[in-house]
């Protein structure tokens, strides 16, 4: 079975054997012997990026959107410590992806060496597993174990650090079984307790106030789960919400759909969760921009919560019921029972509370004030939304980090999973450009749009030379407000309005820029023309960079504000937001 | 329930600890690796976990393990959350909270080195003898002892030689196992 070659050749061989298609790297010195093993082969594509945290942010483009680990290769170093960021962010939302880092050779390891750093020691904390291989007896095994702890449990980021004498080194290449590969130590539960889920639907069968609160872990638990997902709340008749990273597993057409919940989230959906008394938490983890104030979290439920990392319970929310376990096979278990139970969702217990969700719902809390001579950043986004549904093609948004992101989550809907990539945990700027060439990799015919900011874009733009490159037609829609907005909205909030270097000064010219790299480049700030220039956009055949000029000091409401709970949000029609924190709460910040 | 969790003004929050924290006692199983221990301390540190002492050695040579024994103090929800942290950990087997747990016995070492003659030279051989605590080396004027058992019986014997010349000392930090014929 075993077969001879060298360590560089036993990485491509592995990656062959695990079905990836598409890498995202970039070479120097100690990874040249794996990028010569990639030259000799055509199975393992190579997509060459500018910088390598462009290419961690499309490995989670790719892997997000597709359920599949992304792949990333990096020299020593540099090559590494660029890589960091994309690690953290992968980690922080659960993100499948495999980084095999070069190191300088086992013999010179801690002199100081050209290119050298610590990069286990750095990527320890940011990484869900990580490896240095110091001999090449120890690489098939550990190169499969990498896929198998990135993929299973909850997902994160493994790194594989290689040293340049091994990835030389001959030996012998085996592709593990998997029973042989199993860690000792590492099983992750994925079925749930019984009891403990009979306890959860018995709960659900009482309530009369109920709410579904999903997560991400629904969307890494695969479509099946977002199918399940639908039946429970079709079967129960339940309102759902969902966090930034849950959107899609849910469809926003749906009339059992309130809209995402927490800092910017509907009223209907804060109000409901605040005042639910059975919480169906599934693969959410309590991040504090949903609870808000702890104290005053949703404090009169009973609250189950789904989750497949026994750690994320009760770490933050004290819960009644805790079912550890993967969200699908969870959600099966509560659909069986809940059907050998009964065939009725629902209906009339609920009604009230029904009645009560239509009351907030009429309040229209993701309303704004349109204008005709500024383009609102929600319009914007709301005529993106209408004219990719007739463009009739799979549509796949990702974002950058600010206001123009909670906007996004607003006023973009998603019926499917894996069609919205964000950076929730971390909140990383620069992410989507990336993230969406990632995207437009895996999904060459979908119409992958990155909404951004102009502000964001700028920290990872190179990768619009890759994008270029390769003939990717990312569209980049930029909400340009010429300020970080979410920062001048909080030191407006906060900081008497004190704009301490929130502007974005000496902008680019996005137009040339994008003609610079060899793509289009469209500006439009007049309202009554936005409509055209967005299909000029979509129907050109390349990269697009494409800069709408917006109002400048529109602020993204919904807002729980600081120290408040849920009952306590603002809604767009306040003028001042200035005086909603007190002096006590701004000292604290 | 979160009552001790006071707002802050901001959307973080600085938590005011009302729980009483516990001293514990945790036994780790792990693969012995290389960083298998900045793994546990990184773990300890980047969550703001207290270490009071920390011992690790390998235990099983032919399936490569090591026992980590590590005392801590936290509050219970705190506790609960260390072992939850540790089992997440990929090379962490399994995590025991031997106080939790119940029964156990732990002991600790330490070499004490005690410079003097004369009287106290007798005063101090007496003493030793007390603890039962062994000469390990000697010269005309001066003993390095031994001496094993619970953290606070080392704590006496080394405040009893204080007085009596004490130089330097060095601990072992804490080993703990479960009582009973059972094992990890």
């Amino acid at each position: 079975m075993a077969e001879r070659m060298t360590g560089a050749e036993m990485v491509i061989q592995a990656l062959t054997d695990q079905g990836v298609e598409h890498i995202f790297g970039y070479p120097g010195g100690a990874a040249l012997p794996i990028y010569d093993a990639i030259f000799q082969q055509d199975f393992v594509q190579h997509i060459l990026v500018r910088h390598e945290q462009g290419a961690t942010h499309m490995a989670e483009g790719y892997a997000r959107s597709t359920g599949k680990p992304g792949v990333v290769l990096v020299t020593s170093g540099p090559g590494a410590t660029n890589a960091v960021t994309g690690l953290t962010d992968a980690l922080l939302d659960s993100i499948p992806l495999v980084c095999i880092t070069a190191q300088v050779p086992t013999t010179l390891i801690g002199t100081d060496a050209f290119q050298e750093c610590d990069t286990v020691g750095i990527t320890r904390s940011c990484t869900k597993h990580n490896y240095l291989v110091k001999s090449v007896a120890d690489l098939p095994r550990i190169l499969h174990e990498a896929f198998l702890i990135a993929t299973t449990g909850r997902p994160g980021p493994v790194v594989i650090d290689i040293p340049k004498d091994v990835q030389f080194a001959m030996g012998d290449y085996y592709r593990p079984d998997a029973d042989t590969l199993r860690h000792q130590s590492y099983r992750p539960q994925v079925d749930g307790d019984l009891k403990a889920i009979e306890a959860a639907v018995d709960l659900m069968l009482k309530a009369e106030r109920p709410i579904f609160y999903t997560g991400g872990g629904v969307i890494n638990a695969g479509p099946e789960a977002s199918e399940n997902l639908r039946e429970l709340a079709e079967l129960t008749g339940f309102p759902v919400t969902s966090t930034l990273m849950g959107l899609g597993a849910f469809p926003a057409s749906n009339p059992q759909w309130m809209g995402m919940l927490g800092m910017h989230g509907t009223y209907e959906a804060n109000l409901a969760m605040h005042d639910c008394d059975v919480m169906i938490n599934i693969g959410a983890r309590f991040d504090d921009r949903i609870t808000g104030r702890i104290d005053a979290f949703s404090p009169n439920s009973t609250k189950i919560h789904v989750d497949i990392d026994p750690s994320s319970i009760n770490k933050v929310v004290q819960v009644h019921v805790p079912i550890i376990g993967d969200c699908n096979r969870v959600l099966e278990e509560m659909i069986r029972i809940w059907r050998s139970k009964t065939n009725q969702p629902r209906t009339e217990a609920i009604a009230p509370w029904w009645n009560q969700i239509q009351k907030w719902r009429d309040v229209g809390s993701l309303n704004f004030t349109n204008s005709d001579t500024t383009i609102k950043p929600q319009w914007a986004i709301q005529r993106l939304y209408e004219a990719t549904k007739a463009q009739g093609k799979d549509v796949f948004i990702t974002t950058e980090v600010g206001q123009h992101q909670m906007w996004a989550a607003q006023h973009f809907h998603f019926d499917k999973p894996n069609r919205w990539m964000t950076s929730g945990g971390l909140g990383t700027m620069g992410y989507g450009l990336p993230a969406a060439v990632g995207v437009q990799v895996a999904h060459p015919d979908a119409l992958v749009i990155d909404i951004a900011g102009e502000a964001s874009v700028q920290m990872t733009m190179q990768e619009m030379s890759t994008a270029v490159q390769y003939r990717l037609p990312i569209k980049i829609f930029i909400l340009n407000n010429e300020r970080m907005g979410m920062v001048r909205q909080w030191q407006d909030l906060l900081h008497g309005s004190r704009y301490a270097h929130s502007y974005s000064e000496s902008l680019p010219d996005f137009v040339k820029l994008a003609e610079a790299y060899g793509g289009k480049g469209i500006r439009c700030e007049n309202p009554a023309e936005l409509d055209a220039a967005i299909a000029e956009m979509l129907d050109y055949d390349g990269p697009v960079l494409f800069d709408v000029i917006v109002e400048k000091d529109e602020n993204c409401l919904p807002m729980i504000p600081s120290g408040k709970p849920h009952n306590e949000i603002i809604l767009p029609d306040t003028a001042n937001i200035g005086s909603i924190i007190d002096e006590k709460g701004r000292q604290l910040v | 329930m979160n009552a001790h969790l006071q707002p802050t003004g901001s959307a973080y929050f600085l938590t005011q600890e009302t729980q009483q924290t516990e001293r514990h006692t945790l036994s780790v199983l792990v693969d012995n690796e290389p960083g298998i221990l900045a793994r546990v301390v990184g773990l300890f540190s980047a969550r703001g976990y207290n270490i009071e002492s920390l011992t690790v050695s390998e235990t099983e040579h032919d399936k490569r393990l090591s026992r980590i024994t590590v005392v801590v103090v936290a509050t219970q929800k705190v506790l609960v959350q260390i072992k939850l942290q540790l089992e997440r950990l990929v090379p962490v087997h399994k995590v025991h909270d031997l106080t939790a747990e119940g029964s156990y016995v732990e002991r600790e070492l330490a070499l004490i080195k005690v410079r003097g003659t004369g009287d106290h030279r007798a005063e101090t051989l007496r003493l030793a003898d007390a603890f039962r605590a062994h000469i390990i080396d000697a010269t005309v004027e001066s003993f390095i002892f031994e001496v094993t058992g619970k953290p606070d019986k080392i704590d006496s014997f080394i405040a009893l030689m204080a007085p009596l010349g004490l130089v330097e000392v060095v601990r072992t930090g804490l080993a703990a196992i479960g009582r009973g014929p059972e094992g990890m």
